[in-house]
């Protein structure tokens, strides 16, 4: 008898674990370099086609080559920018970046976590806060240095204006959209008040947040680099001054090299940052396939 | 009130006046607006003994999932009263896990919400996934498990919140069969090992017979108790024993009685 029930269990288990094994998704994972180089080339073939076109267009004598000049003279003066001047230009224009989207991160996290709070603020901001997104944020500059004066102030107020409503945005969104199972689930294992938001609402809300983070950024760049046009602070070297500064000296050469480097941060930023975060958000979750 | 073991395993000593672990009594509950409501329980009562195996079974909209909403206190009742004595936890029929969180970590967040010391976490999920045959599958997050999996994971977080009543919500709806059959006999396993109280909502009554001490039939639109059928078969129960099947049929038959008072709404 208890042979026989010990042969049962064991019998259970194997068919448990067989069935297991048969069950489970098959996942394939490409190796991290050929993912890499899989997304890699077709990218780098792209951005050669754009120099091509480029020098066709200047090789072509559509304007004259002090205004506009190839890439077989600007790439080099890049590279010799980098070694000079621009790396300062560089810090200062990162460092007011940092603070301005760390700013518009906590304001715009905390003007979304009111919002969904509260139904009536909701009713009052909520469509206005999609509202303030389409007011072009060099709008502002005229109002900032008023209120600022020609000030870093008046950049990282700017800054704020156009970035944090879309953190909100995302939050918002991101919370409402939360399968009503997964909150009933919190509540039956009793995360409440506090607990509620930490273990179960932002968790579940995040991959939208990193959404509305990943704008933010490129509202928070757009802004900064109008406010470092207008706003232009003495003894201080920024990417937005040296385009100025190039414009006025007539400089193509350079004027192009400094805008690359204005391309070149915000998308680097954009996709390695926030696009592999959300990238990886997603996969844990399993709401993408791994395998491209 | 956080020790799953504190409390007595097998041997069950409980006054001979005891607390019925569930009562619910004349309860109404509505949806949607004053005049075009729909009422899915209308003056439903039901008591379940503590340690007792009860099930479920109804068609569509007899408030099936509506009754264990109240018992899990995710709803509230318009009208009656719902009393469930003792830590409640609620299986869902999918499960409910948390996809930024892998097997073991949801697990220990039910530890962790039910008060348990953080020093305990690793060992007790361990445990418990060894419980539920899922030793080595606690880093696996819930896309990288099958359906299967994901419940018995969910059996285990339940587990986990040390609860005295269990409620489950068509728990195996969405598991192939050769899966239900085993699962069957672990839930029952784990149930008489623990002395929990269940109270297992199904359609399939085959099921309802294979499990239940007791099988409750409803009444559909608006869910009251139509019939009570005590279940005296001794377990474990084989699925093809003719007791079961002669049970099923007549519950079954009771049941398609129920949904032909609605051929004509």
């Amino acid at each position: 008898m208890r042979t026989t029930e010990i042969g049962q269990q064991m019998r259970r288990e194997r068919t448990f674990a067989g069935l297991d094994s048969l069950e489970l998704p098959i996942s394939e994972r490409p190796t991290w370099a050929r993912r890499l180089w899989g997304s890699a080339w077709p990218q780098l073939a792209a951005i050669g086609l754009v120099l091509v076109a480029w020098q066709l267009v200047v090789i072509s004598g559509w304007r004259p080559a002090w205004v506009l000049p190839g890439p077989l003279a600007v790439l080099p003066r890049l590279v010799d920018e980098l070694r000079n001047d621009l790396p300062a230009a560089i810090l200062t224009t990162l460092r007011r970046a940092t603070l301005g989207f760390t700013l518009a991160l906590a304001i715009g996290s905390f003007i979304g976590l009111a919002i969904v709070r509260w139904r009536l603020l909701r009713t009052a901001v909520g469509s206005l806060l999609t509202g303030l997104q389409t007011m072009p944020s060099i709008a502002w500059f005229p109002l900032a240095i008023l209120l600022f004066g020609l000030s870093e102030g008046a950049i990282m107020f700017v800054i704020v204006l156009g970035a944090a409503p879309s953190v909100a945005n995302g939050l918002v969104h991101g919370i409402d959209h939360i399968p009503r199972i997964l909150l009933r689930a919190g509540r039956v294992l009793g995360a409440r008040g506090i607990d509620r938001y930490r273990f179960v609402v932002l968790p579940a809300a995040l991959p939208s947040f990193v959404g509305g983070m990943k704008q933010a950024w490129a509202f928070a760049w757009r802004s900064l680099m109008a406010g470092e046009l207008l706003v232009i602070i003495a003894q201080q070297p920024s990417l937005g001054v040296t385009l100025q500064l190039q414009r006025e000296l007539s400089d193509a050469e350079g004027l192009l090299a400094t805008m690359i480097v204005v391309l070149a941060i915000g998308i680097v930023i954009d996709l390695l940052v926030f696009g592999t975060l959300e990238r990886r958000i997603r996969e844990r979750r399993g709401l993408i396939e791994t395998a491209a | 009130m956080t020790a799953m073991a504190a409390r007595p395993s097998l041997t069950v000593v409980e006054p001979v006046v005891a607390k019925p672990a569930i009562e619910v009594h004349g309860v109404h509950k509505a949806y949607g607006p004053r005049g075009s409501h729909v009422l899915a329980l209308s003056g439903i009562s039901l008591t379940v003994e503590r340690g007792t195996f009860a099930c479920l079974v109804g068609a569509s909209g007899c408030g099936k999932s509506t009754l264990l909403g109240l018992l899990a206190k995710l709803e509230k009742p318009q009208l009656g009263r719902v009393k469930a004595r003792g830590r409640v936890s609620l299986i869902f029929q999918e499960a409910a896990l948390f996809p930024w969180l892998t097997a073991a970590q949801n697990i220990e967040l039910a530890l962790r919400l039910a008060g348990v010391p953080s020093r305990e976490w690793s060992d007790r999920s361990a445990d418990l996934l060894r419980l539920v045959h899922l030793d080595g599958f606690g880093d696996r997050r819930p896309h990288e498990l099958s359906g299967g999996m994901r419940q018995r994971t969910a059996l285990a977080r339940a587990l986990a919140q040390g609860a005295d009543i269990l409620l489950m919500d068509e728990p195996f709806g969405a598991v192939d069969a050769m899966t239900r059959d085993l699962l069957h006999d672990e839930l029952e396993a784990i149930w008489s090992a623990s002395g929990m109280t269940v109270l297992f909502v199904t359609h399939d009554v085959r099921e309802a017979v294979r499990l239940g001490d007791r099988v409750v039939i409803l009444t559909s639109r608006p869910g009251r108790v139509a019939e009570e059928v005590q279940i005296d078969l001794p377990r474990p129960r084989p699925i093809g024993d003719p007791a079961v099947a002669e049970l099923t049929e007549r519950i079954t038959n009771r049941l398609r009685e129920e949904v032909m008072r609605h051929a004509d709404d």
